[in-house]
């Protein structure tokens, strides 16, 4: 009877998992089984099963052409300069959040810099395009109040770099700065006020107790940031530079690639074929930084 | 503690709030030109550029808005039904998930776990994704196709697993079932109710997420009654832009009167004034949400 009761509730749990279960194997397994297209000549009629292999011709193809170096290059600078970036601000942002004394200007200043997360990146390019179109933007009207010459931006290729940066870390630091402000908080108010007994100054508390004590979540994020390090953020990446080819030779980055190669040049073969190694590469990193963090310091490990 | 403020302190207070204040401000910048620029004229805007108070107050923008409403208010409404329909499949979908693995007495809960977390360790990529869409599933202007990719997220199963595991007492749990109660009846009528706060953080995310999509309908819409309304603010900025770039480039065409800056700024203010209005009442679930994930994730 209780045997019964426990097959009976088992089978209820399994069609209340089952939607979630359905849903992945959908969206997530079948689209890896169809990484297969990469190694196809996929043609629409034949869909991507049947349609003839052809062996490694995709990725000759692909690099062939040498685009792909450009772009898996940008990808990889960019994220370097991203977390490097972000995660600094990130963490100071925390900290003068915490220690500054007055309430209001915390709370004003936290919201505000947390708006940024919550906006669409068509937004934020609108925004990018208000500021550096040639004729109205504002940048070129603050130069003109100058008294000095206006900049035609999209055709200085150069400075998108600066850009991307400063607009990812607009975007992200309130978002990030939220996680390490949990950290911070969760610091055990004993050990400043021993410090204080000791004497022990501003600066000095926060880079020998704050800094260390938050240091598994720092290595943490960036851990998650390393095993993304080939993968580029396209919404960001298309919506800022506005998707103008003038400008692909600093700012096109893996996924901008794939996406176009796919969509305009309906480029199936080859679009794939960045987009597996992107995968392949991406995992391998992530499974490999994990296993050596595990070894050095388990605690770290993000599974 | 009642020594007055030392060197240090002083040095660190100047950094702070110097450092904060420039941030704060570049980060409130641009959505102060984007209100400004909504009600300015036309003609200041072309005069002298864009600026933080407008330099002629006008509504010209919004009436013209507002004299053939009938795109913007279609968008609206596809963003208004994703989003709605959306959060509530997704939070319906996921939290069962998180409930059942969860659950102690369900065999085989690592495994599914880890069926479900490895999808964000790898994935397929967006081609066989955007194939498997088009070719097999159908889904070229089809209303599913802007709802189905965002639905559901592993981590958002994650976090409802360990917050059910941590707030709800498993005696709790056992106590209904000694009663009779069937598995779905707990989750619906013990978990959910007493899930609240945290149904609320991750609905709030996912309706986020659907409000400022236009990734999947750049994929898979183009027919203009399914277009949403952050993709339709792209469509209309990018043609612009373009009508500009042409306009600049061929002499010829200079007669051709510029388009509206001040409209542009008056569709961008219509698509995040939700977002604005709102954002004040839901801040903390999103603050909460960060953190809890922080920790969980």
């Amino acid at each position: 009877m209780r045997r019964k009761g426990y097959m009976r509730r088992n089978r209820t749990l399994f069609f209340m998992i089952l939607p979630a279960i359905v849903y992945f194997i959908i969206f997530a397994y079948l689209p890896m089984t169809g990484a297969v297209l990469a190694f196809k000549n996929y043609n629409y009629l034949d869909g991507i099963f049947r349609s003839p292999w052809n062996g490694l011709k995709n990725f000759q193809f692909l690099f062939a052409g040498g685009k792909i170096y450009r772009v898996a290059w940008n990808t990889f600078a960019y994220n370097i300069v991203f977390i490097a970036v972000n995660q600094t601000l990130q963490v100071m942002t925390a900290i003068f959040l915490t220690e500054i004394g007055s309430k209001l200007f915390k709370k004003v200043s936290q919201s505000t810099i947390l708006l940024p997360y919550f906006i669409s990146w068509v937004i934020v390019g609108g925004f990018i395009y208000n500021i550096f179109n040639y004729e109205y933007g504002a940048l070129n009207n603050f130069l003109r109040m100058l008294g000095r010459e206006p900049v035609d931006m999209y055709s200085n290729v150069g400075a998108w770099k600066y850009v991307l940066v400063i607009v990812n870390a607009w975007k992200w630091v309130g978002y990030g700065s939220v996680i390490y402000l949990a950290a911070i908080t969760g610091i055990d108010k004993q050990i400043y006020e021993a410090a204080d007994i000791e004497g022990a100054g501003m600066f000095r508390k926060i880079f020998s107790i704050t800094l260390p004590l938050i240091t598994p979540q720092i290595v943490t994020l960036i851990l998650l940031d390393v095993g993304r390090i080939f993968k580029g953020d396209f919404q960001m990446f298309y919506q800022v530079t506005g998707n103008n080819p003038l400008l692909y030779e600093t700012t096109d980055v893996i996924d901008t690639f794939v996406v176009r190669s796919l969509l305009q040049l309906q480029d199936v073969g080859m679009s794939s074929a960045a987009g597996l190694m992107q995968s392949v590469i991406n995992f391998s990193i992530l499974v490999s930084v994990n296993a050596i963090v595990k070894h050095v310091q388990s605690d770290y490990a993000l599974f | 503690m009642h020594q007055k403020p030392s060197k240090d302190r002083i040095l660190f207070s100047v950094i702070a709030y110097g450092f904060l204040a420039i941030f704060t401000v570049c980060c409130a910048l641009p959505f102060l030109f984007v209100i400004s620029g909504a009600f300015s004229s036309e003609q200041s805007i072309l005069e002298h550029g864009y600026s933080l108070i407008p330099h002629a107050f006008s509504t010209a923008a919004f009436q013209t808005l507002l004299a053939a409403p009938g795109d913007i208010l279609n968008a609206y409404g596809i963003t208004i039904l994703i989003t709605v329909a959306g959060t509530a499949l997704g939070i319906i979908i996921t939290s069962m998930a998180a409930y059942v693995l969860q659950r102690k007495c369900f065999p085989h809960r690592n495994v599914i776990s880890f069926f479900f977390y490895f999808t964000t360790i790898f994935e397929g990529g967006i081609v066989p994704k955007y194939i498997l869409m088009i070719r097999y599933l159908g889904m070229k202007n089809n209303l599913l196709a802007l709802i189905l990719p965002l639905l559901i997220n592993v981590f958002y199963i994650i976090i409802m697993r360990s917050t059910i595991s941590s707030t709800i007492p498993d005696s709790l749990i056992e106590s209904a079932e000694i009663d009779g109660a069937g598995e779905f009846r707990i989750f619906w009528t013990i978990i959910m109710p007493l899930s609240k706060p945290i149904l609320a953080t991750i609905g709030l995310f996912m309706a986020l997420e659907y409000w400022n999509d236009w990734f999947n309908a750049m994929l898979y819409v183009d027919k203009k009654a399914l277009i949403p309304l952050q993709y339709y603010l792209y469509k209309m900025l990018s043609q612009i832009t373009m009508l500009r770039q042409l306009v600049s480039r061929v002499p010829q065409l200079t007669s051709v009167t510029p388009p509206e800056e001040s409209f542009k700024m008056a569709m961008t203010l219509v698509t995040i004034g939700p977002i604005l209005i709102l954002y004040p009442f839901v801040q903390k679930y999103f603050v909460s949400g960060i953190m809890v994930g922080a920790v969980k994730g």
